[in-house]
């Protein structure tokens, strides 16, 4: 959904819709069952384009196949869909892919900020034809949800709960009444079939704006989980790096699945406060360690063997990018890697290269 | 066809509706059902009204109540709507299960014990056994049982279905068809190719025989089973190979009892679990007729309301929505249990964990508890209790009377064992009278008085375990499991060792392990450590993973160690007290532990402490003086950092902390530790004279702590001269004093000679572990100067030394080892 502007080729990260544009393809072909209005797939068509089906359509998100039912199944029943977790746990990423899945079209993107003013989820106004035509429908500058509500498509919105709570408010009307009023020129613009909204919050950080109960009985919440077994992210890891080695064009770095490993390891050890043995117990940093976080070390770690090191990767090079991951408050989260360090990472055999490298880093 | 067999599944609500519905059209003359035969006379109870599902039938063997196996029954279980239905109407019931008692009986010729799976089966008719010790410790798989172990929930899963109960709904009941013959086929064809449990194939062999025996006397037999044996029982079976198979059984003697159950522990996550995942939701199928789903999610927004959160009609309505269009995106006719559970998530609970499990608990579970008539015969734990208080000639008497124990006495050791077990189950039999003597380790006073209200607790007590041990073991296990901070476990770990509770040892050590884990507080896991390490080296207790307890402690005095520096800063005066008991607990129990590896990294980090600038002079006071006493630092260091917080730019208060922290231990202690002494007078000496007007308040305040007895002795000891010392000494008679040393060295695992008892202090120091009293550095040297005129009898014990012992020169004191100090007292007070 370029407007123009920069060819597909040439953009540095594809909308979902254009880079999987094949296998959208191949499973609206595949696909019989019977179709919501105004969506491209039927809703299981849906879910197989997120997990995968094994052969042509690659998985693009690796977790519950109920979660992503539970999502389908809302839109599908015309309720908005709040997609909750701690960073990094692909709510953006699920929220691209179901809109690009559902309407072929990812873009209606609204990002919720402190400075998030009513405008962007209303409306706007050309003021230069305000001014010399008076409020007219040519003056009118449509928001993405606007522009949803009218082409009947899904609309996004991320970190809701970071918009003030006035601005989230506006969305009510959208949400109960399917409608826009448009005082100013004395109409509205009704949701056409096939509109609704999904929405992103991080729960690490709900007190920021609190959902009103009346916005939130809005919406049906599914809270995306971290990676259930460490073999999972581990794929998920290497699989992203790969991936965005290929997009930056970094030098090639033989992806060391030993150091993937071991960084999943320690950043699921460290958020599960449990070793993966289950035999000690850990106290957990305030970071959040997410596999996000675990796919930037691992990325950074390749970046600085490739320039700065041999080409490999080595303990060296993922350990410095590891201890900023893991403490961000240097007080408490310092004691929490020590005793990590030396209850744990020192006794175990084959780290100790890591152990030092952690140690010095 | 002679009878009519239902093959069930068990705890299966629309197998029990089946069942009801094929009693009622064809009522039968006798009713078979699959269960224990011991406990056909208990059947009658089924229809007194204070006999209320869940209810559990309990069989035991009568000479070992340990064994013992639980048949629950809820109110959807075919087999008690079976037993109802046929109580109601005067129909006999009869059990035909293989005799409980061929199981308890030792087995003829295997060592392995003969009880079948253990606990994880949905067969309610296959007993349960109660877990040995710790119901949250799973269960290790049975090897032989590789028969599926609910083979309608395998027929569901192969369909697609994860609730086998929707699966009979959808599949079996919709189509109309008769059930049970279609489930019979099934089975026929399932057992076709299953591996056979040897176990099963004999109890299929002992139904067949009271089968054949009913026959011959009823014409009309109605058999209620699992489907898993209906294809067994309709084959044809040549008599003589059922009995070839039941030949040479032994039978032990059981009993059997109704005990009351709950849906928590029908529920496989509660230890004593019988599979049945959702109790509450079978519950809600077996007694609601229509609308499952919505009256299902209107009760768990009533469950989210009365906890206070907010639930409208607007929730239920759109949750109703999304669980059918769940249910239809999954191509189901009918939203299950999945379907509701995930319904109630996204639309009522807002991504709260706590909601969704308070909806599992109450609802998907269920809390509802069965109840048995007052005049049900006796439970296990009663008679095991009655059994153990007539072998220790304890009668329970309502009247208190004080009860004196020696622990060195076998029974009193039991005695003492029984009622800490008992404490531990909440029966207060036995209240601990205050201790005379705080420190007597083999003497233990009790107030006894049975109170009639115990009855009924130990009746509760039942679920936790059939014996007493077993009980109050599960219950420290689980409490160790829901305690919530570190001293309730460091509590329980003291529990365990009063009651011998060896198997809770374990667990409670786990849940030491993850309390201290995430307990952030230094001084909690300081506090944890001196008891730990005190049952690391004294604790006798039989069968005790002591590995776990020392790498748990190791573990510990990491922690602490890595957390001590962070802890250490800004303390206030109050902090600072603390931090310094908590220190010098520690310190002893390094002491105590004997691993040279520790101690180096304990002492290395209160070394680095130590040195700290800001460090409140309190606690920096006296790590010099533990680091003095370990021989870390010698005179010299110590006597310039002794004189650092008396310079000037030191405030006064600072100094007073720091020279109280370092003499801390009373007056005694320089009175007898020549080296510390000296130290301290050079010290003295060494302040100019114009500086010493403004020490003088510290010292003052210091020394005015001490007893005037004491500072009478330092103040002599330094008049005296310390050259005088040396006069005593010397006049030691060394053949004497080398008699006991032979019997002391064995006491104390190292060779000693006559010389080494005249070494410094620092050195006795440095080898705490020497006796029962081995904090030489406390206030346990008290006891020595006090003399031998007024010394409580508390401590004879420890001498047990030889006869040589009582004589004052040698080793009087309960540290013979530290004999050339302690001799000056005895001059003193001479």
């Amino acid at each position: 959904m370029n407007d123009g502007t920069t060819p597909t080729a040439e953009a540095l990260r594809p909308h979902a819709e254009d880079q999987y544009a094949e296998e959208l393809a191949l499973l609206a072909a595949a696909d019989d069952r019977p179709r919501p209005p105004g969506w491209r797939l039927s809703p299981q068509a849906v879910v197989t384009y997120l997990l995968g089906d094994g052969a042509k359509v690659t998985p693009k998100y690796v977790g519950p196949r109920r979660l992503i039912e539970v999502a389908v199944s809302t839109l599908a029943t015309d309720r908005a869909l709040l997609l909750l977790g701690v960073p990094g746990t692909a709510k953006t990423w699920v929220s691209e892919h179901l809109a690009a899945a559902i309407s072929g079209d990812s873009t209606l993107l609204v990002q919720g900020t402190a400075g998030t003013a009513e405008e962007a989820i209303r409306y706007g106004w050309n003021y230069a034809r305000l001014l010399a035509e008076g409020p007219t429908d040519a003056a009118l500058v449509p928001s993405p949800i606007m522009r949803a509500m009218r082409a009947g498509s899904i609309a996004r919105l991320e970190e809701l709960t970071r918009m003030p709570s006035d601005v989230q408010d506006a969305l009510i009307t959208v949400l109960s009444e399917k409608a826009l009023p448009v005082p100013e020129l004395n109409t509205e613009v009704q949701a056409r079939r096939g509109f609704n909204l999904i929405a992103t919050a991080n729960d690490r950080d709900r007190g920021v704006n609190e959902l009103s109960s009346a916005l939130r009985r809005r919406f049906n919440t599914v809270v995306l989980p971290m990676p259930a077994g460490a073999d999972d992210e581990v794929e998920i890891v290497a699989r992203r790096v790969a991936q965005l080695g290929k997009a930056l064009e970094l030098p090639e770095v033989p992806a060391a699945m030993e150091e993937i490993r071991r960084v999943v390891t320690v950043f699921r050890e460290l958020r599960s406060g449990m070793t993966e043995d289950g035999r000690t117990t850990l106290k957990s940093p305030t970071a959040t360690l997410s596999t996000a976080e675990a796919i930037s070390v691992v990325t950074n770690g390749m970046a600085l063997a490739a320039h700065f090191g041999d080409g490999t990767l080595h303990p060296g090079d993922v350990a410095a990018g590891i201890v900023g991951a893991v403490i961000k408050d240097p007080v408490s989260d310092g004691v929490v890697w020590r005793e990590y360090l030396e209850t744990v990472v020192r006794e175990r055999p084959g780290w100790l290269d890591f152990y030092r490298a952690a140690r010095d880093a | 066809m002679p009878e009519r067999i239902y093959g069930i599944r068990h705890h299966g609500p629309g197998s029990a509706r089946a069942v009801l519905r094929e009693l009622d059209a064809h009522p039968p003359e006798v009713l078979l059902i699959e269960g224990p035969p011991e406990a056909d006379d208990l059947v009658r109870w089924a229809a007194d009204d204070g006999l209320e599902p869940p209810v559990a039938l309990l069989g035991y063997a009568v000479d070992d109540p340990g064994k013992a196996a639980f048949w629950p029954f809820a109110v959807f279980s075919p087999e008690w709507q079976a037993i109802r239905w046929a109580v109601r109407r005067g129909v006999r019931v009869r059990f035909f299960d293989l005799p409980y008692g061929c199981r308890v009986a030792p087995p003829a010729d295997t060592s392995t014990p003969p009880e079948v799976a253990t606990g994880n089966a949905v067969r309610t008719a296959d007993p349960i056994v109660p877990p040995p010790a710790d119901p949250g410790v799973p269960q290790p798989a049975d090897p032989v049982a590789s028969r599926p172990v609910d083979p309608i929930a395998e027929l569901a899963a192969a369909a697609g279905y994860d609730d086998p109960e929707r699966w009979w709904e959808d599949v079996v009941e919709h189509r109309g068809m008769p059930v049970f013959e279609a489930i019979a086929e099934a089975m026929a064809a399932i057992r076709e190719h299953a591996p056979e449990d040897p176990d099963d194939l004999a109890r299929e062999a002992y139904m067949r025989s009271v089968l054949r025996e009913e026959r011959r006397r009823h014409r009309d037999i109605a058999v209620v089973c699992g489907a898993w044996h209906v294809p067994a029982l309709t084959r044809k079976v040549a008599v003589k190979d059922d009995t070839a198979l039941l030949k040479g059984r032994r039978r032990g003697k059981v009993a059997f009892t109704w005990v009351p159950w709950t849906y928590g522990r029908l529920a496989s996550w509660s230890g004593y679990g019988a599979g049945v995942h959702s109790p509450g939701w079978y519950h809600h199928l077996f007694t609601t007729g229509d609308d499952v789903v919505t009256r299902w999610l209107v009760d768990a927004a009533g469950v989210l309301r009365a906890e206070g959160v907010p639930t409208s009609s607007a929730h239920v309505i759109e949750a109703v929505r999304l669980a059918e269009a769940l249910a239809t995106l999954r191509g189901r006719p009918l939203a299950g249990l999945a379907e509701v559970t995930e319904a109630a998530e996204a639309v009522m609970c807002d991504g709260e964990p706590l909601r969704s499990e308070l909806i599992a608990r109450r609802l998907v579970v269920g809390e509802r508890l069965g109840s048995v008539p007052d005049d049900m015969p006796a439970v296990p734990l009663v008679r095991d209790l009655t059994a153990q208080q007539r072998a220790l000639r304890l009668r329970p008497e309502a009247a208190g009377r004080a009860l004196d124990l020696d622990l060195r006495q076998d029974t009193d050791l039991r005695r003492s064992r029984l009622l800490h077990r008992l404490t531990v189950l909440g029966v207060p039999w036995g209240q601990r009278a205050a201790a005379r003597r705080g420190t007597g380790t083999f003497r233990e006073e009790w107030r006894l008085a049975w109170q009639p209200e115990f009855a009924v607790r130990l009746v509760e007590g039942g679920m936790w375990g059939t014996t007493v041990v077993s009980a109050a073991t599960a219950r420290v296990t689980r409490q160790a499991r829901d305690a919530s901070t570190l001293a309730e476990v460091t509590a329980l770990v003291e529990v365990c060792l009063l009651a011998d509770l060896a198997e809770a040892y374990p667990p409670v050590l786990a849940a030491l392990d993850t309390r201290a884990a995430l307990d952030a507080d230094v001084h909690h896991l300081m506090a944890a450590i001196p008891a730990l390490a005190r049952t690391l080296r004294y604790g006798d207790v039989r069968r005790t993973d002591v590995a776990g307890l020392a790498t748990v402690t190791a573990s510990l005095l990491g922690r602490v160690c890595a957390a001590l520096p962070s802890a250490a800063g800004s303390l206030s005066d109050e902090a600072a007290r603390q931090l310094r008991d908590g220190m010098d607990g520690v310190h002893q129990a390094v002491g105590l532990l004997a691993d040279d590896s520790l101690r180096e990294r304990w002492l290395g980090t209160i070394g680095s402490l130590a040195a700290r600038p800001g460090l409140h002079g309190l606690p920096a006071g006296r790590l010099t003086r533990l680091l003095l006493d370990a021989g870390r630092l010698d005179g010299p260091e110590v006597r310039r950092r002794l004189r650092l917080p008396l310079t000037v730019g030191a405030p006064p208060a600072h100094a007073a902390a720091w020279v109280e922290g370092f003499l801390s231990g009373g007056g005694l202690l320089l009175v007898h530790d020549e080296a510390l002494l000296s130290l301290v007078d050079d010290w003295l000496a060494d302040i100019p004279a114009d500086a010493f007007d403004a020490v003088l308040p510290l010292l003052r305040r210091t020394f005015g702590g001490f007893d005037p007895g004491e500072r009478r002795a330092i103040g002599e000891r330094i008049a005296g001269g310390r050259a005088a010392q040396a006069g005593p000494v010397v006049a030691l008679d060394i053949d004497r004093a080398a008699t006991p040393l032979a019997t002391l060295g064995a006491l104390l695992g190292r060779h000693l000679t006559t010389t080494e008892s005249s070494d410094s202090a620092a050195d006795d120091n440095s080898h705490p572990p020497a006796g029962e009293h081995g904090h030489p550095a406390s206030g346990e040297n008290n006891r020595p100067a006090a003399g031998a005129n007024d010394r409580p009898a508390a401590g004879e014990h420890d001498h047990s030394a030889t006869a040589e012992n009582n004589r004052p020169a040698a080793g009087e004191h309960d540290r013979p080892a530290t004999g050339a100090n302690n001799r000056p007292a005895a001059d003193v007070n001479g």
